[in-house]
């Protein structure tokens, strides 16, 4: 077993919190794992890029062959493009659609969901309703952690005791929403891709989710284990 | 040769390490009295480490020390080296530049309590002026040094530089990259520190006073051991030679890596793996005895490849690597670049996306030093013949859109001696800005001779409060502090004129430049506000 994803979008989106989930629940499993980042100069509202490999053999190289990604995760649609021909034949981009705009040229969010969807597999999340309804705009890293958790061997209630480690300094409220936020990515990247798999296309199969009440998803989301008990 | 990392570690437990943080645990766990810094990417987490760690994981107690710069942050190390004691020094690439003269000198002198010096190379840039290799400088200081391959030897290793260098009576190297610097895994470290030898103070105060008497004993000493470090880096346990066929890899530090990842459990390449140098020739000679073509795959210039081929080349024998083309001349390897180096064919991958809007960092929304820029812009906008010369920080970012503000960065504390340039030749108005942990660190002594001579020019110093760039250290001198430096250096006080960059005070702001910028002389504007992410 060897899962690889790289996980991209701006400085400040909490892309290693995701790491810190993913590398802490391989190793809780006994994996190996190694995860690359980059730090300063990057890190100032930049493009920023982690590589997580996680293993039950040795890893070698820190960070992901190209053609190999499993996974490649964005918390944005810009900054998946970039990372996008890692991805392996059989592998998938798990991308967030909420634009995170801080450059003038900015393309629109069409043309890049578009581009998305000309790779042979995709998820598209819509990370700001998800989280929101989890209960805060922050955790829509955790939204799409509990995404790209559909293609990495990992269940989602493993993530809840470092979901807890990293947020338990806020409040007990904060570790809830960031529990429910990784379910509910979980569970809109499983209709997404059940509606794509039945030929309703990118925007059809977003539409569906979309037109899905707050209170199904939530409904879902409730089924997958239940949280603070595993933890 | 007993070392650390052949030990058994009978009490050892897994700990998640970023490869500087694997490091500053084995620092701590080798019992250092102190570590010495000063920040700089990719080297920063090491001393931020064991500021964190050194409570829960020492026995005893550390001095961990953020330096005014990598020379004096050096020069602190061998003074406890000397005294006896275990210490650490860490530093990006750059910085090994500015403790150059400690770092050559201590060669000879040598080290009493272990002596570790920890410099962290950046190949690509990530965060860099320039790509240096540090192993030009262990070779140039003739001592030894290791390159980790992962985050495991990284703790290994560490814990052997400290015996070696009190074996050895010298400082050992450790060069790291980004991307070993920068890269979690779990690794396994001991569950408590070692207590080192107790030494006390070196006896021979002779060895280390450096008049050219000693000096050339000293130099007898150091370049005699050359064929002795030669000989235990062919025995060290982190080079490793497995020759089987005719095709052959040398490889070292983290590029060894890429190497495994490409071929595989099941191939037919020898291989020579190199973590301690000086570059054990027997095991080079070994390699490329038994093979006909060798790749030499490395991480930063080609260090060991250069030197395979010298100036006459190999009669008989085809050396691959970053001269010939095998291998990209220029920025880090990678799985990819290694596995077109190494002739297999590419993966199958889509197309990758093209003409992507790239996003740049920028300074922050509300940034004092966006303020700034936006009055000196303004303030400046009708010379035809003005220069603004600009430090290193986050000030630097100056020099892109919308602000175009700066027109060089170059090193640490550049900016000031660069305005006297220019000045003299004729330059007005030259001006230059310098952040105020850069000013502690290399721009006092510039500012020294600018305010001697009173040259034509105005330097604005940017006191942010803290070390920005490097993630919010403690800044050596801010507020009043840099006021009093200033002056202490001779500028007139009348001549230092304080300015809060904030936009309610655009128009002061653009005025109080432009009266100093006027002025025959020179001057000192402090744009004093705190950076908003402390
Ligand atoms: C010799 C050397 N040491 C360290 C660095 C890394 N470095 C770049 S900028 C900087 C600090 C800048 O602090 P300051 O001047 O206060 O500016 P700020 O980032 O706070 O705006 C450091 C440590 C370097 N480039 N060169
Ligand atoms: S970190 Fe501070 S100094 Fe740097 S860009 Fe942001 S506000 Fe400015």
């Amino acid at each position: 077993m060897e899962k690889n994803i790289i996980l991209a979008g701006v400085g400040g989106q909490g892309i290693l919190s995701i790491a810190f989930c993913i590398c802490n629940a391989a190793l809780r499993k006994g994996w190996n794992f190694k995860q690359s980042e980059v730090h300063g100069m990057s890190q100032r509202g930049g493009a920023v890029e982690s590589h997580v490999r996680v293993a039950d053999k040795a890893i070698h190289s820190d960070m992901v062959p190209m053609g190999r990604a499993d996974v490649v995760l964005s918390v944005e649609p810009l900054e998946v493009l970039r990372y996008a021909h890692f991805v392996a034949p059989n592998g998938v981009l798990c991308v967030s659609t909420s634009p995170f705009i801080n450059i003038p040229e900015y393309p629109s969010l069409d043309s890049l969901l578009d581009k998305v969807a000309s790779f042979p597999s995709y998820v598209l999340v819509d990370s700001k309703r998800l989280a929101k309804l989890a209960g805060s705009g922050y955790a829509e890293n955790m939204v799409m952690l509990g995404s790209a958790a559909t293609y990495m061997n990992i269940e989602v209630p493993d993530f809840d005791p470092f979901i807890k480690m990293l947020f338990s300094k806020k409040s007990e409220r904060i570790v809830e929403v960031n529990w429910r936020a990784v379910r509910l990515g979980a569970v809109a990247t499983q209709m997404f891709a059940k509606h794509l798999d039945e030929g309703a296309g990118a925007m059809g199969a977003l539409k569906a989710v979309e037109n899905l009440s707050d209170d199904i998803l939530m409904e879902q989301a409730e089924t997958l284990n239940p949280m603070a008990s595993t933890v | 040769m007993t070392t650390l990392a052949t030990e058994p570690k009978t009490e050892s437990k897994t700990d998640v390490l970023l490869g500087d943080e694997a490091i500053a645990l084995a620092a701590i766990h080798a019992g250092i009295s102190g570590a010495f810094s000063y920040p700089g990417t990719p080297a920063t987490e090491i001393l931020e480490t064991i500021e964190k760690r050194a409570k829960r994981d020492s026995a005893g107690d550390v001095h961990a020390c953020w330096a005014a710069n990598e020379k004096v942050a050096y020069e602190e190390a061998l003074g406890m080296s000397y005294a006896g004691k275990r210490s650490i020094v860490s530093m990006k690439h750059v910085g090994l530049n500015v403790a150059a003269d400690p770092f050559m000198n201590s060669a000879l002198t040598g080290a009493h309590g272990g002596l570790v010096v920890v410099v962290a190379d950046d190949p690509s840039m990530h965060s860099s002026q320039n790509e240096q290799d540090t192993r030009y400088y262990g070779e140039f200081a003739q001592l030894p040094f290791y390159e980790p391959a992962n985050q495991q030897e990284a703790y290994d290793i560490t814990l052997e530089a400290f015996e070696e260098s009190e074996r050895l009576g010298l400082p050992v190297l450790i060069r790291v990259v980004t991307r070993l610097a920068h890269s979690r895994a779990n690794v396994q470290v001991r569950s408590e520190g070692i207590k080192p030898p107790a030494l006390g103070r070196y006896k021979n105060a002779i060895d280390w006073t450096l008049i050219p008497s000693n000096a050339r004993r000293r130099n007898v000493r150091l370049t005699g051991m050359n064929a002795q470090l030669v000989e235990e880096a062919e025995a060290s346990p982190y080079n490793m030679l497995a020759l089987k066929g005719k095709t052959g890899v040398i490889a070292s530090g983290i590029a060894t890596n890429y190497v495994y990842e490409n071929l595989g459990e099941d191939h037919d390449v020898s291989m020579l793996k190199i973590a301690r140098y000086p570059i054990p020739t027997k095991l080079v000679k070994q390699l490329v005895g038994h093979c006909d073509e060798v790749l030499v795959v490395e991480d930063g210039y080609p260090f060991i490849e250069s030197r395979l081929n010298g100036v006459l080349g190999l009669e008989g024998k085809k050396i691959k690597g970053r001269l010939t083309g095998d291998l990209p001349r220029t920025g880090e390897l990678n799985p990819d670049n290694v596995r077109v180096g190494l002739g297999l064919a590419a993966l199958p991958t889509p197309e990758p996306v093209d003409e992507l809007a790239g996003r740049p960092p920028q300074l922050c929304k509300g940034c004092p030093h966006a303020d700034f820029y936006n009055a000196l812009t303004e303030a400046l906008k009708e010379y035809d013949n003005s220069i603004v010369f600009s430090d290193i920080g986050c000030y630097t970012l100056g020099v892109l859109p919308p602000y175009s503000a700066i027109e060089s960065c170059v090193d640490m504390g550049a900016s000031i001696g660069m305005a006297r340039g220019a000045s003299l030749a004729g330059v007005h108005p030259s001006c230059c800005v310098i952040g105020d942990s850069t000013f502690a660190h290399s721009g006092l002594t510039p500012l020294v001779g600018a305010a001697r001579s009173n040259s034509n020019m105005t330097v604005f110093i940017l006191d942010n409060s803290t070390v920005a760039m490097t993630g919010a250290q403690q800044t050596m001198a801010s507020g009043d502090e840099v006021v009093d430096l200033v002056k202490g250096v001779g500028v007139d006080a009348e001549r230092i004129r304080i300015m809060n960059p904030l936009p309610r005070y655009h128009e002061e702001n653009i005025k109080l430049i432009q009266e100093e910028v006027e002025r025959e002389g020179l001057s000192v504007v402090i744009a004093r506000r705190p950076c908003i992410q402390i």
